[in-house]
């Protein structure tokens, strides 16, 4: 790669969310704006650094082409605005030869703004996630189609619709105030969250571990709390990233075939993220101030610190499931904690935790359901059963690879063995 | 930045006229009513008589179409109508929560058009 390539790559890494946070205060929250003035710098950047030279403050260069861009397209529109005269305020100070680096001093602030904003309630979820993806994490608009398995034109078509709501609606380009924040951080997390959970399990196509999306979503649970190191949540979904993340490694079999947590080689695990997310878990159970994310971070680490499947502390897990159970009731928390209870107390008693969701018709066609229900058939010794659950499991199942790892575990159980010894 | 509040709830929920509740929300009504005046952030507001009374008008192929009820059926009626300035949406919802009927019924929050802000 060539010099110029590079600079303007790293320049994209680096300066895109300050470039866009800070413009996009500077034009009174028109994200949308602010968003295509980056790009068009960007887009200056490498058709006119490879001949005329990275420039001696790439950052500051690029501040001055975007607010220039920024200004040309408030020109096109008819009414002359606020955020014009203000930006030819800032212009009047500009000089390309020997530009102002960008001001970092409020950059937090600003990149909260954006977060906030781009989280906002009033947006639909979908359209939270991928403006998250665009407009903070900088990826180009087929990265975030990719990502949702939808065309660009439909993913730019979303894109421009919420753009055009933070504008017309005038969805407020500020963080919350006191009494919000907790509800709204609260969103933030959730968008985060799924951001990883859509690259850690792939919900349809053929691989099963999307690891830019799990790298997109650790950054920005990074950047919220390096702008949030007090809320407890936030350090709590941090951790909780971390400590799933450092099982990656171990998570797929050489094939790219799911390996389950039992079976997993734990000497594959991340320990240097095991450590930061246990200390991260504890300095959030420090604050004295308990949520969702701290107790799905405190059962990972208790996952990680135990040296094999048998020797994990399972009455402790049950009960923090138990916790969870209470705080966001789930059919997810509950079949998790039927399989630690399973674990901790026999197979029966998580199977009666079992029961009480299958009188929930609605639940027929959920995937991980059957599949837990299948291993604790087996285990408890009820073949038949479990070889009916599996098949029922493997029916449910739209990841390739997933279905071929049940379908593993099935034929091993029907053996007569234990897989997982 | 100009919002109308549409309130809406469905036919039969909400307090029963003559119950002490039927009470208590009139008096919720008149203590936000009342604050959003004071606030300087009122511009206009009308409550309407039910969709049993309405009547919809449309001229198809030059001839004009007089129907009885509103013009869709919708499981919410359409009750009342504010018309608020503030700041930004987030002072929008918040009136909009403080509405009494939400708890059973819903606001929706809509800009008024960018030709209207500035009428």
């Amino acid at each position: 790669m060539t010099e110029a390539a590079e600079a303007v790559e790293r320049a994209y890494r680096e300066e895109w969310t300050v470039l866009l946070a800070a413009l996009a205060g500077q034009v009174g929250g028109d994200i949308g704006l602010a968003e295509e003035a980056v790009a068009d710098a960007f887009a200056a950047a490498v058709a006119e650094w490879p001949t005329k030279g990275v420039p001696s403050r790439p950052g500051a260069w690029l501040t001055t082409v975007a607010r220039r861009r920024a200004i040309d397209r408030i020109r096109r529109e008819t009414t002359r605005s606020a955020a014009l005269d203000r930006l030819e305020t800032l212009m009047r100070d500009d000089d390309l030869s020997e530009p102002e680096p960008p001001d970092h001093s409020g950059v937090a602030d600003d990149r909260l703004r954006l977060l906030f904003t781009c989280c906002h309630p009033a947006l639909a979820l979908e359209a939270r996630v991928a403006l998250t993806l665009r407009v903070v994490g900088g990826l180009e608009v087929p990265e975030v189609a990719r990502a949702f398995l939808t065309t660009e034109t439909t993913m730019y078509q979303r894109l421009v619709r919420a753009k055009r709501k933070i504008k017309t609606a005038r969805i407020p380009y500020r963080v919350p105030d006191a009494e919000e924040l907790p509800a709204r951080v609260y969103g933030v997390l959730h968008v985060i969250h799924l951001v990883y959970t859509e690259g850690h399990v792939a919900s349809s196509g053929d691989d099963l571990v999307r690891v830019d999306l799990c790298r997109e979503a650790i950054r920005l649970g990074r950047l919220l709390a390096a702008l949030l190191p007090e809320d407890a949540e936030v350090l709590g979904l941090l951790a909780y990233l971390l400590l799933t993340d450092a099982r990656r490694p171990a998570r797929t079999d050489d094939r790219g075939r799911p390996v389950a947590l039992q079976d997993q080689d734990r000497g594959r695990w991340d320990r240097a993220l095991v450590a930061e997310g246990t200390e991260l878990v504890e300095r959030a159970l420090r604050l004295g101030e308990p949520g969702p994310f701290q107790v799905q971070a405190a059962i990972a680490a208790l996952h990680a610190e135990a040296p094999h499947w048998d020797a994990t502390d399972w009455p402790q897990i049950a009960a923090l499931y138990g916790e969870l159970s209470r705080m966001t009731p789930s059919p997810v928390v509950t079949i998790n904690r039927a399989a630690a209870l399973a674990m901790a107390d026999g197979p029966h008693v998580g199977l009666a935790l079992l029961a009480e969701l299958e009188d929930d018709g609605r639940l027929d066609r959920y995937q991980p359901l059957h599949a837990t229900r299948a291993e604790l058939l087996a285990r408890a010794g009820d073949h038949e059963g479990a070889a009916a659950a599996y098949r029922r499991a493997i029916e449910l199942t739209g990841n390739a690879a997933e279905r071929e790892a049940l379908a593993l575990r099935a034929r091993r159980w029907e053996r007569g063995g234990d897989p997982s010894t | 930045m100009k919002y109308m509040l549409l309130l809406r709830h469905e036919v039969n929920a909400g307090p029963a006229e003559g119950t002490p509740e039927f009470d208590a929300e009139m008096a919720q009504w008149g203590q936000v009513m009342g604050e959003l005046g004071q606030s300087g952030a009122m511009v206009a507001a009308h409550g309407l008589d039910t969709e049993a009374t309405a009547t919809t008008v449309r001229i198809r192929n030059d001839e004009a179409l007089v129907s009885d009820g509103p013009f869709a059926e919708t499981k919410e009626a359409f009750f009342s109508y504010i018309i608020i300035d503030v700041p930004d949406l987030d002072a929008a919802l918040g009136w909009a929560k403080r509405m009494p009927h939400v708890t059973y019924g819903s606001v929706e929050v809509r800009p008024l058009s960018s030709h209207e802000q500035d009428a």
